[in-house]
């Protein structure tokens, strides 16, 4: 039955092609699912473009390259949506995408003029803790304290990566101190991004590395206010996610007006509240109250796009020489 | 003699499904090295992560096992009301996705949980699950059950007459263990340690989230580095054929210390065991049971805790992506007999068929999405295809399983009354009706129930795959949990857990309708 239904709609689908044009979009998994910003993205855009705008899910940031490095110019996708800067300058040594021709006003802590991707939406790494309790104004503090913390493992999730980054740009030759240093703050280090939030949630650990902008979700959703970033002075680590036009697709215009769109007003106003990252362009209606209540970090911190691979490698390598002993 | 007593088994369906096993597996790894231009040379990083692995499956499979035997010996020689319950319930962290169970064992064994609250309590020092013993167990946790029904079917392979012998002839238990129970776990026990070491080598999350850190880093993960980090499909393949020969290696170790219990034929008479019915035996029996079930039960009943406030209020896509797993599960398990039964004929002759099998639960998720990937994309969009190649993953993941459960209950069957099938010039196809089937149902029923629960509960390849439009239950917990909804994900999990447990009560009781109270 459910093949049959599968068939039918992948028939129906094959003619709807002759007539709608279908813009295909690869993007990590949990911009697709029914409680991301997919789903409300994909309806807004169809009123307009008379046409189908088709999301491809996979993983996350760094599946989505490897995916598309798998395929090569041989792919279906016209756009990818959810890289971010630690990933653009291989996707760029890919030779896959095209200029962009998007030109906006931009809300992000840093200038934007990169000509192959589009920023969407944008946000800070920070340790998210329970309200009240006794917590470390930065790395040597924390290291130097007994809260504990739980963290992703860099080689398979995005945010983990996003503090090996963090504490590398901090503190650069010192990093490896540091990481001496937390390596008993830490209760455990997780695949991703869900079970280290979790396992905090669970009363596992005091913090758990995660966005500045969690807080948020718990406000909004569960009117909960019991949730907090910890500032740390040392600045925050940036995540900007951006999107790119395939050198190779069928749809240029079709592509050019969905990065357009991308950066207008629908699409960035859903952006806050269901991939809970601010928007790259602030939306007229502004950010949800709750948005006021977040820790603003005096300082960001961000390694330029062509400098990402080479940090990182040290990085990782400083990582699991001072947590492996 | 021995070449008749298996005529039945003549093989060539068998080695069809083998071959087609083999392909499923094989083939992506090839497809990932032929992609990649050739292998790359793991890294010391690599070899430090392979002993881990190694180490942590070899204590896991050890200590599964080593508890097993008492939690089985007790099942086989006690009755009491709710005994089949208590089987089916046991079965259960088996079949749950690693994060809904980890969550579970943390709700007993973390930092807030009930051992250090009762420690603390006590006025007692806490402890910290993370490290090595947290992994082992974790992976005693989920694979305690699974040791405990294939030796539990042991047990209930000696005939009820050969204890009644061994009672009329005034033998005490130790003589009883030395002369029937003996020779039998020397026939059970190298093949439940083969399959749950197997089964621990691809073990990824659950070892890194109880490891505390990289410490823990096993080859699976190592392979996502090479893929996510260096692009090294490569590297990644090798790493994942170096999986393979392991599990390889190591079944055939088992297969070739394993020997045949040869207990001969009984009449099914349900089991009484006179000899074990002294009160201090009694007492060890439910000293035993009571602790083996408050160890499964008590992570579960936190899982149903949790995730009981929100199964009513969960969203429809939960509920569809629950239709869609059923779905799979039903595919999985019928192409999982189809390939089981004459893999398990074929393999009385040839055991090292049963070692293709095998290959399935050890071989690296990843590089097998990978690798199918890279086969289907050329021909067919790999999206579309997501729930087909699931219910065939799903299916071969389940395989050694149904392939451990059947073979040694089919090779007694076949030494026991394949002569008198002979000389009455059975033809194969009635033996089969006759003989074969009717005495494999336990077997049957059992591989069916695990085959759908494991598909239920599996995440398989469907992530790599994944359509907005389509999602599995497992699916769909991580959506949830990567979208904030922990409470949403709590109550999915349990709907897991429900349905999986009820699917494999029913196909499991389905296949002892017969079977004695």
């Amino acid at each position: 039955m459910k093949y049959l239904a599968l068939a039918t709609g992948l028939f129906a689908a094959t003619i709807a092609v002759a007539e709608t044009p279908t813009l295909t979009v690869y993007t990590y998994d949990s911009f697709v699912s029914d409680w991301g910003p997919g789903p409300a993205v994909k309806k807004a855009f169809e009123t307009t473009c008379d046409c189908t705008l088709k999301f491809v899910g996979t993983g996350d940031g760094a599946a989505l390259l490897a995916r598309l490095r798998l395929e090569g110019a041989r792919t279906d996708a016209d756009i990818v949506l959810g890289l971010d800067t630690g990933l653009t300058a291989a996707a760029a040594e890919t030779g896959l995408f095209a200029p962009h021709s998007v030109s906006a006003e931009y809300d992000l802590p840093i200038a934007w003029d990169d000509p192959l991707f589009v920023p969407f939406d944008w946000g800070y790494f920070a340790f998210v803790a329970n309200a009240g309790a006794d917590l470390p104004a930065n790395f040597r503090d924390l290291a130097a304290s007994d809260t504990s913390i739980v963290i992703q493992d860099p080689r398979s999730s995005t945010p983990g990566l996003g503090l090996l980054m963090w504490v590398k740009t901090a503190y650069d030759g010192d990093a490896e101190d540091i990481w001496r240093g937390l390596s008993d703050n830490i209760v455990t280090v997780t695949k991703g991004w869900s079970e280290a939030y979790g396992l905090f949630l669970e009363g596992e650990a005091d913090m758990a590395l995660s966005y500045t902008t969690s807080p948020a979700y718990h406000m909004i959703a569960e009117d909960d206010d019991s949730k907090v970033a910890v500032p740390f002075d040392e600045g925050h680590y940036m995540q900007i996610e951006v999107a790119g036009k395939l050198a190779g697709t069928d749809q240029p215009e079709l592509a050019d007006r969905f990065l357009e769109f991308m950066t207008g007003e629908e699409f960035q106003s859903i952006i806050p509240t269901t991939n809970w990252m601010y928007p790259a362009v602030m939306p007229q209606g502004g950010l949800p109250d709750a948005f006021d209540t977040l820790i603003a970090p005096e300082k960001s911190l961000l390694v330029p796009a062509d400098e990402a691979d080479e940090v990182r490698d040290k990085a990782l390598e400083e990582w699991l020489r001072a947590l492996s002993r | 003699m021995a070449a008749r007593a298996v005529a039945i088994a003549r093989g060539a369906p068998g080695h069809v499904a083998a071959a087609l096993v083999a392909a499923v597996i094989l083939a992506p790894v090839a497809a990932v090295l032929w992609r990649a231009g050739g292998g790359g040379w793991p890294g010391p990083a690599d070899w430090a992560a392979l002993r881990f692995t190694l180490t942590q499956a070899a204590l896991s499979a050890l200590i599964s096992v080593a508890l097993a035997i008492p939690a089985a010996r007790a099942l086989a020689r006690r009755r009491f009301a709710g005994r089949r319950l208590l089987i089916t319930a046991l079965g259960a962290p088996f079949i749950l996705p690693v994060i809904v169970a980890v969550l579970g064992l943390l709700a007993v064994f973390g930092r807030g949980g009930l051992v250090n609250a009762g420690l603390d309590a006590l006025g007692l020092p806490g402890i910290r699950i993370y490290g090595l013993h947290g992994v082992v167990l974790a992976h005693v946790f989920f694979n305690l059950p699974l040791a405990t029904r294939i030796i539990l079917q042991g047990w209930q392979s000696i005939p009820a007459e050969r204890f009644r012998l061994a009672a009329s002839l005034g033998m005490t238990p130790t003589d009883v263990m030395r002369h029937l129970e003996w020779p039998m776990l020397r026939a059970m026990l190298p093949g439940a340690l083969m399959v749950i070491f197997a089964i621990c080598l691809s073990s990824f999350a659950v070892a890194l989230t109880l490891g505390g850190g990289p410490r823990a880093t096993t080859v699976e993960l190592a392979i996502y580095q090479a893929f996510r980090f260096d692009f090294d499909l490569g590297r990644a393949a090798v790493l994942a054929s170096i999986q393979l020969a392991l599990v390889t290696l190591a079944a055939l170790a088992a297969l070739r210390v394993t020997q045949a219990g040869g207990f001969g034929a009984g009449l099914d008479r349900s089991l009484r065991r006179f000899d074990a019915e002294t009160p201090a035996l009694r007492l060890l029996d439910a000293a035993v049971l009571l602790l083996v079930a408050a160890f499964l039960l008590t992570p579960m009943a936190a899982i149903v805790w949790r995730g009981g406030a929100a199964l009513a209020g969960l969203p429809v896509a939960v509920w569809r992506a629950a239709a869609v797993s059923l779905g799979v599960a039903a595919a999985s398990t019928v192409l999982t007999l189809a390939l089981a039964l004459p893999m398990a004929l074929a393999a009385l002759k040839r055991p090292w068929l049963e070692v293709v099998g095998l290959l399935g639960i050890a071989a690296s998720p990843l590089v097998i999405g990978v690798g199918l990937f890279v086969l289907i994309n050329p021909w067919a969009d790999p999206t579309a295809l997501a729930l087909p190649v699931t219910a065939l993953v799903n299916a071969v993941m389940a395989l050694p399983f149904a392939l451990r459960v059947m073979i040694p209950q089919l090779r007694d069957t076949v030494a026991d009354f394949g002569r008198l099938a002979d000389s009455l010039g059975m033809r194969a196809r009635d033996r089969l009706r006759l003989v074969i089937l009717p005495r494999l149902r336990r077997q049957i029923g059992f591989a069916a129930g695990l085959a759908a629960a494991l598909s239920i509960g599996d995440l398989g390849v469907i992530a790599l795959f994944a359509d907005p439009d389509i999602a599995t239950l497992p699916l769909q917990i991580l959506r949830l949990m990567g979208a904030y909804r922990m409470d949403a994900a709590a109550g999915a999990g349990l709907l897991l857990l429900t349905l999986s447990l009820a699917v494999f009560w029913l196909l499991d009781q389905g296949g002892r309708a017969d079977a004695d109270a």
